[in-house]
């Protein structure tokens, strides 16, 4: 009995030692975490946005649980940035990152996660890949890779991540063009 | 046992990955690129080295029946504290280490030099075992990510080699590829292990055998 108690008493000491300092470092590294958060934020906004003069995560709007950031120059609105994502991917989601003209036309659009195979799938996230989708809409390109019949280009060995980019491009500039008026606020909209 | 004989015993003599076979999972899966196999090895090099020293520290103190809970809450925590930090400070680092951070937990190695050195020795010994071992783990980590890459991806920490020419060996970066690699490397080394011993048994005996009829 005596030894159970024993054994009880180190392993709460370890696991209450433990527990304690755990929320110490989290409580410390919280701000930082925050900040890096928002850092990332912006950066991944500013990658695919036009230069602008408001901070656009606080110019913010949220439609079906999808935020909008709107970035405008001298109080026009010039660009909207969105995430869009697709399950097809070959190993789990991917999402993309777009930065759309107010007319629905991609500024670019950039990878913000993905777990496709290295070295077949992940060469989505290269500049060749991404770049092709700049300055296309919904209007002026067939939205499917070329195996499909589409405008796109496939990977060699990987046509699902292609496929999966392609079709969550699409479903984004189609979720914008639906709710398009909402977002512009139906004003100063620069076309 | 000095400091530098604990050193270089996890490096050649008891290489974790090739002469313990300890820690094969995430050797297996990192292993697709130099950059992964860097990032893991300093990563757990440096909960390796944290581990050893508290379990070194307190290992008087824990009861044999409890000493597995014990360690596992320890090393568990020394990594939610990596974790923590690195999204903190090191964000560029942290998305490249990403899911491999969390994974440093069930990582056999450091379990395993806590219970069989870091429970049994001094401080001082402890961070020796562990730089070491980090280091043989590391090393081999490079060794299986430069072979895959340079064949699957015809590329060096990102750099391309071979030019745009070369059709890239797939399978080598795909999990057969690990294998393959792992299985090569195992050979190689234990085939050089056995050709060392026995030649210094040889030098050994003759260098005696000398002495004896200077004598």
């Amino acid at each position: 009995m005596k030894e159970v108690i024993r054994l009880v008493a180190v392993l709460t000491v370890v696991c209450v030692l433990a527990g304690l300092s755990l929320s110490y470092v989290s409580e410390a590294t919280e701000e930082a975490r925050a900040y890096q958060d928002r850092l990332e934020l912006l950066n991944s906004l500013n990658m695919v946005l036009p230069e602008h003069d408001n901070e656009p995560d606080n110019d913010a709007v949220i439609i079906d649980g999808i935020t909008y950031y709107v970035s405008k120059k001298d109080g026009e609105i010039n660009g909207v940035a969105f995430a869009t994502s697709s399950d097809k991917g070959y190993s789990g989601t991917i999402r993309v990152m777009m930065g759309i003209k107010p007319d629905g036309e991609i500024i670019t659009i950039g990878i913000l996660e993905q777990k496709e195979t290295p070295g077949l799938g992940t060469k989505i996230t290269e500049d060749w890949f991404l770049d092709q989708y700049k300055g296309k809409s919904l209007e002026n390109a067939r939205w499917a890779v070329k195996k499909d019949g589409g405008d796109f280009e496939q990977i060699s060995g990987a046509t699902i991540s292609p496929r999966a980019v392609t079709s969550a491009v699409r479903t984004g500039l189609e979720t914008y063009e639906k709710n398009k008026h909402e977002i512009l606020g139906g004003s100063d909209v620069v076309q | 046992m000095s400091f530098s004989k604990e050193l270089i015993r996890g490096i050649w003599k008891e290489n974790p990955i090739f002469i313990l076979v300890l820690g094969m999972c995430p050797t297996l899966a990192v292993s697709t690129s130099v950059i992964n196999g860097i990032g893991m090895g300093i990563a757990t090099t440096f909960v390796l080295i944290c581990s050893n020293i508290v379990i070194s520290l307190i290992r008087s103190y824990v009861p044999d029946q409890v000493r597995i809970p014990v360690y596992i809450v320890l090393i568990a925590s020394f990594v939610t504290v990596v974790d923590l930090v690195m999204s903190g400070f090191f964000r560029s680092l942290y998305h490249a280490l990403g899911i491999f951070i969390p994974l440093i937990v069930v990582n056999c190695i450091i379990l395993g030099r806590a219970e069989a050195f870091a429970s049994k020795n001094s401080v001082f010994l402890s961070i020796a075992d562990a730089i070491g071992m980090g280091a043989g783990f590391t090393l081999a980590l490079v060794m299986l990510g430069s072979i895959r890459e340079l064949l699957g991806n015809g590329s060096l920490l990102g750099l391309s080699i071979f030019g745009s020419g070369y059709e890239p060996a797939l399978v080598m970066i795909l999990p057969p590829g690990a294998f393959f690699t792992l299985g090569i490397l195992t050979g190689v080394f234990s085939a050089v292990a056995k050709y060392r011993s026995k030649k210094w048994r040889k030098y050994v005996s003759q260098d005696l055998g000398k002495t004896a009829v200077v004598r």
